[in-house]
């Protein structure tokens, strides 16, 4: 008898004490935070996580019906397969020279656009200016894409006629694989260098003007100015962008090639995700796919932390 | 102004300058300017060839032909279907996401915070997101466009970090009154957060809007593309025959090319409608904090 009250004793001792504990007593507290963040955090297990452990799928001949637990176990073989596949060199090199296209010819146009933007003592013409060129950014691909489709088609296209009328052979831009990168990224620059911008407007915004005015006291011009003030100024914005632009090096802009993509230019224009999704998901080889689709994300992770370290090296606030 | 600003350099440089800028400018609007142009002109006036800037004649052929096939029709309807449910469903589940873990005092949040940033930092790509998707059942059916999107990891932690910056003492005044969390969040945080949620709301409008690829991925019936999908037929596949075949109206009757103007057109104007808007909240949505947890 008197050991069971002192059990009983024990119990409710527990039990005040798991009820006076700070973790549940907070858990308690926020019940309703917890009751709101459900869904969020569901969402990103369920679209997010279940897709990572997905993954397996690449080491496995992936059967539909069978799901991922079922389907046999092959371990690398469609890793090696890709590896030694022609068509992986060929996805390389279409995605390095984009990549290589973009940073060379892309990167530098928002920095001299916002340079020149910033040079503008009219604020009217600023804005002006400025609400022009950020327009195209909020279109999407397939219009930017389209317009640019009936602009350089062979067939009625104002830029084919125009070359037509001065009596050189029509060019076909749309179709062949000498223009296909040229297209790319003159397609990129009319529709981000604009936008490209804002950021370092921003920085720009941020110099003290006392410097402009001491300068011009000691006879510097605009010239001047600009190489030994404004440049300096955002220097650190302009290699920061540099390095993470690096980290996304691959990521050559999916829907805007897939969208660009022809019989006729396949062969300069395939890259990694386009890949992907051609042999994933219109010729069914699901795990050959995803083990394609594995290598480019490892690829892209180790860029992403790379450029990330890089620029925290260089004193930098990384991303993440 | 110094004497400085009117010497010949100088004026050399804003000459310079501002004839670069007006040109780059030009470059960038005149291929709005023609495509306009020319979906109004007629298909003579096209025909004649040159750089149509202003149609001499105005038509609404183009259009009338548009909005007289069920095609298009029905995707601008199905695409503002998506545009609208999709955002409400972004805004109320990333508002709701970020409000707890925007509170230093909430259990796990450090835990939950790097699982959106791993997020951002590696995908199980395209294959697997297909078959999960696949999965719930909802390919083809308007939810593949809108669920799978539900939350951007990058607006999350930028309007998390929007909530932590609203003074805890408002908050707290409203729980003495005897609010809970919900009431606290409904009265108080999003009242004050409008202008961050109807930025958020408009750059998730605009994605919805201009979504493609999630539709050639996850929708099969034809009946139930978007407009952007649509739009790639009619412009870049050249499929002219955008209406049924027994349509009254004869396709010859423009050119294609009219007709495939007024489509881009189309798919744009809701885009240009709320341009204004999105220019006045751009720096924000862009500039808005890091995304440092």
């Amino acid at each position: 008898m008197k050991g069971q009250h002192a059990a009983r004793l024990q119990l409710r001792h527990k039990y005040l004490f798991f009820k006076e504990s700070l973790f549940v007593r907070d858990i308690v507290r926020d019940r309703w935070l917890y009751f709101i963040l459900f869904p969020g955090i569901l969402y990103f297990v369920i679209f997010k996580y279940v897709p990572m452990f997905g993954l397996v799928m690449a080491f496995e001949d992936y059967q539909p019906h069978l799901g991922f637990m079922n389907s046999s176990w092959v371990g690398l073989k469609h890793f090696e397969r890709f590896f030694t596949e022609p068509q992986f060199w060929i996805l390389f090199r279409n995605t390095i020279l984009l990549a290589i296209y973009n940073l060379v010819f892309f990167f530098p146009l928002p920095i001299v656009l916002a340079l020149m933007l910033n040079e503008v003592r009219n604020k009217i013409f600023k804005r002006f200016a400025q609400t022009l060129l950020y327009l195209p950014h909020f279109v999407s691909w397939v219009v930017a894409v389209g317009i640019f489709y009936v602009l350089f088609t062979t067939e009625g296209g104002i830029v084919n006629e125009l070359i037509h009328r001065i009596g050189i052979e029509k060019i076909p831009f749309l179709l062949s694989e000498d223009w296909f990168r040229t297209m790319i990224v003159s397609q990129s620059i009319w529709k981000e260098a604009g936008w490209g911008t804002i950021i370092f407007l921003a920085a720009l915004s941020g110099v003290d003007l006392q410097l402009y005015e001491a300068s011009r006291i000691d006879g510097a011009g605009r010239w001047r100015q600009l190489w030994h003030i404004t440049l300096p100024a955002i220097r650190s914005t302009i290699v920061i962008l540099f390095i993470l632009r690096l980290g996304t090096f691959l990521d050559t802009g999916f829907e805007h090639i897939f969208l660009m993509l022809n019989s006729m230019n396949r062969e300069v224009g395939e890259v990694f995700d386009t890949y992907v999704y051609m042999k994933g998901l219109t010729q069914g080889q699901y795990s050959y796919s995803a083990a394609v689709g594995l290598f480019k994300s490892m690829v892209g992770l180790v860029l992403v932390l790379g450029s990330n370290w890089m620029a925290k090296k260089l004193g930098e606030e990384g991303i993440y | 102004m110094l004497a400085e600003d009117k010497h010949w350099s100088n004026r050399l440089f804003n000459t310079a300058n501002y004839s670069l800028l007006i040109l780059i400018a030009l470059i960038t609007i005149i291929p709005f300017v023609y495509i306009v142009a020319v979906s109004f002109a007629t298909p003579e006036e096209v025909a004649q060839g040159g750089l149509l800037l202003f149609p001499s004649k105005f038509t609404l052929g183009a259009y009338k032909y548009i909005f007289s096939t069920d095609t298009m029709v029905r995707s601008i309807l199905i695409s503002i279907y998506v545009t609208v449910l999709g955002t409400f469903i972004n805004l109320i589940l990333t508002s709701f996401t970020a409000y707890p873990l925007a509170k230093a005092t909430l259990r796990g949040r450090r835990t939950l915070l790097l699982m959106v940033l791993v997020s951002m930092l590696f995908s199980g790509g395209l294959i697997p997101t297909y078959f999960v998707v696949k999965a719930f059942g909802i390919i083809d059916t308007y939810w593949s466009l809108m669920v799978p999107t539900a939350i951007s990891a990058f607006n999350l932690i930028v309007l998390k970090n929007f909530f932590q910056q609203i003074p805890d003492s408002l908050e707290d005044s409203a729980k003495i009154d005897g609010c809970n969390d919900l009431g606290v969040l409904f009265r108080i945080v999003l009242p004050l957060s409008m202008p961050a949620m109807a930025t958020f709301g408009l750059f998730y409008a605009v994605g919805h809007w201009n979504s493609f690829f999630n539709a050639v991925m996850y929708i099969n019936d034809a009946e139930k593309f978007p407009v952007q999908v649509i739009l790639r037929q009619i412009v870049l596949l050249s499929q002219d025959q955008i209406g049924d075949t027994t349509s009254q109206q004869d396709p010859t009757d423009y050119l294609p090319q009219t007709i495939r103007m007024a489509s881009i057109v189309v798919a744009t104007v809701p885009i240009v409608l709320v341009y204004p808007f999105l220019q006045k909240h751009f720096a924000k949505g862009v500039l808005l904090g890091s995304v440092k947890g």
